[in-house]
């Protein structure tokens, strides 16, 4: 087969659809030919490079809640709310409660709002890892070694941060990638523990962020275990399916890192 | 609500723009529950969501405008020319920065960016794709083809002009 006929198959092997027997003929092939390995490595390279320039876009939390709540009205036509206080003039005390109540009412609606949006970060950050774990390049820098991931992240984000000596621990570090949350970067790490896998992302602390916890909070969202906290101005956010244990130990160990 | 964030970033792709995405977005969930019931038990959600959103997309001013400078030619019966064998050009490629990346997505026509994105972002398999776009896929394969080919002749000559 001539070198013009492989190539017709290498958008296949790039996008690993290839037939196994097409597979095993195309990689004895590259091992003879210099020419198409580099094709099909730079056709690899591409691919990589496009998923992850590709997650440029992220919605405005504005908008997310604009468009939920036009599928709630959707969901519920004729629901309609409306306030009379007719009975309001001359009724003394009762204004003074009502007063009381509507406080306490703005309060607990603003504080069910921040709840709701922490809710929505988390689920957007659970997305994130399950998008990860689907895919079939988890991480643009594979490696176990931290002295590798973690130089690999310079001048592809405004921060930098510690990874963990995992020597000792039950944990391992598979490899890393840019991610982006609330329109701007951040490093996804993925770890390995027994069969799990568990994200841990680091995202910049700036003021228009939504607050995923105060000290050290978990939570599970999704049936995912969580475990969020702000340091040094940055937010770290562990997700995984492994135990709430697991999940802390290795919030410990980032914590650890020096 | 499913597939939001990743809606949201393949519109704003396509429209360039983050109202006209949001626009799209927004017009396409209201589509999509509308004509839930059009929705067949067993196909492929995803396919079907992305197929609202770029026909919406299609039909909007800024579709519109955008396909009309865009050739029409069928993609039957035209099969890619392989990629050039030469190593410069591989070398050249090496280089490419993200940046470089989205520039050249950018200034791709939308039928090629839409396909490298469904299948290189998406991680869609060939037959979602087709769904998707509503093209066999045969024309799938070849569409795609020409895409990475328009994509890595964008990247090398942005690299050439870098390295001069």
């Amino acid at each position: 087969m001539t070198c013009d006929l492989w190539r017709s198959k290498l958008d296949a092997y790039v996008d690993s659809v290839c037939s196994a027997e097409d597979l095993a003929n195309l990689e004895a092939h590259f091992r003879t030919c210099a020419s198409c390995a580099a094709e099909a490595l730079a056709g690899l390279r591409i691919k990589r490079m496009t998923q992850n320039a590709a997650a440029r876009y992220s919605p405005s939390r504005e908008f997310r809640l604009r468009i939920e709540e036009s599928i709630q009205a959707k969901r519920k036509p004729g629901w309609t709310f409306a306030w009379r206080p007719a009975w309001l003039p001359g009724m003394g005390m009762a204004a003074a409660a009502l007063a009381v109540g509507i406080v306490l009412i703005v309060v607990a609606l603003t504080l069910g709002i921040q709840h709701t949006e922490r809710g929505h970060a988390l689920a957007e950050l659970v997305d994130l890892h399950v998008a990860t774990l689907a895919s079939a390049n988890p991480v643009d820098v594979i490696s176990t070694d931290r002295h590798t991931v973690k130089p690999w992240f310079q001048g592809k984000l405004p921060f930098t941060f510690n990874l963990p000596e995992l020597q000792n621990s039950s944990f391992k570090l598979l490899g890393g990638k840019v991610t982006y949350f609330e329109h701007s970067p951040g490093a996804q790490l993925l770890f390995q523990i027994r069969n799990h896998q568990l994200s841990v992302f680091i995202f910049q602390n700036r003021q228009e962020t939504i607050p995923l916890s105060t000290g050290i909070a978990t939570a599970r969202e999704l049936a995912f275990n969580v475990e969020a906290w702000s340091e040094g101005g940055l937010r770290y956010v562990v997700i995984g399916d492994a135990s709430p244990a697991d999940v802390h130990e290795l919030g410990e160990l980032m914590r650890s890192a020096k | 609500m499913p597939l939001f964030a990743r809606l949201y970033n393949f519109a704003h792709w396509l429209a360039q723009d983050r109202i006209a995405a949001e626009d799209l977005v927004q017009e396409t969930y209201m589509k999509a529950l509308r004509g839930f019931s059009s929705f067949r038990q067993g196909t492929n959600f995803r396919a079907w969501m992305y197929r609202i959103l770029r026909n919406t997309f299609l039909t909007s001013q800024t579709g519109l405008k955008t396909s009309a400078s865009v050739s029409l030619d069928s993609d039957e019966g035209q099969t890619a020319e392989p990629a050039v064998a030469e190593n410069p050009e591989t070398v050249l490629l090496a280089r490419v920065e993200r940046e470089t990346i989205q520039n050249a997505l950018e200034e791709l026509p939308v039928r090629f960016r839409e396909i490298i994105l469904l299948c290189d972002l998406e991680e869609m398999s060939y037959q979602e794709i087709g769904e998707t776009l509503g093209i066999p896929m045969g024309t799938v394969m070849s569409r795609l083809s020409r895409a990475r080919k328009s994509m890595r002749e964008l990247l090398a000559a942005r690299s050439q002009g870098a390295a001069r």
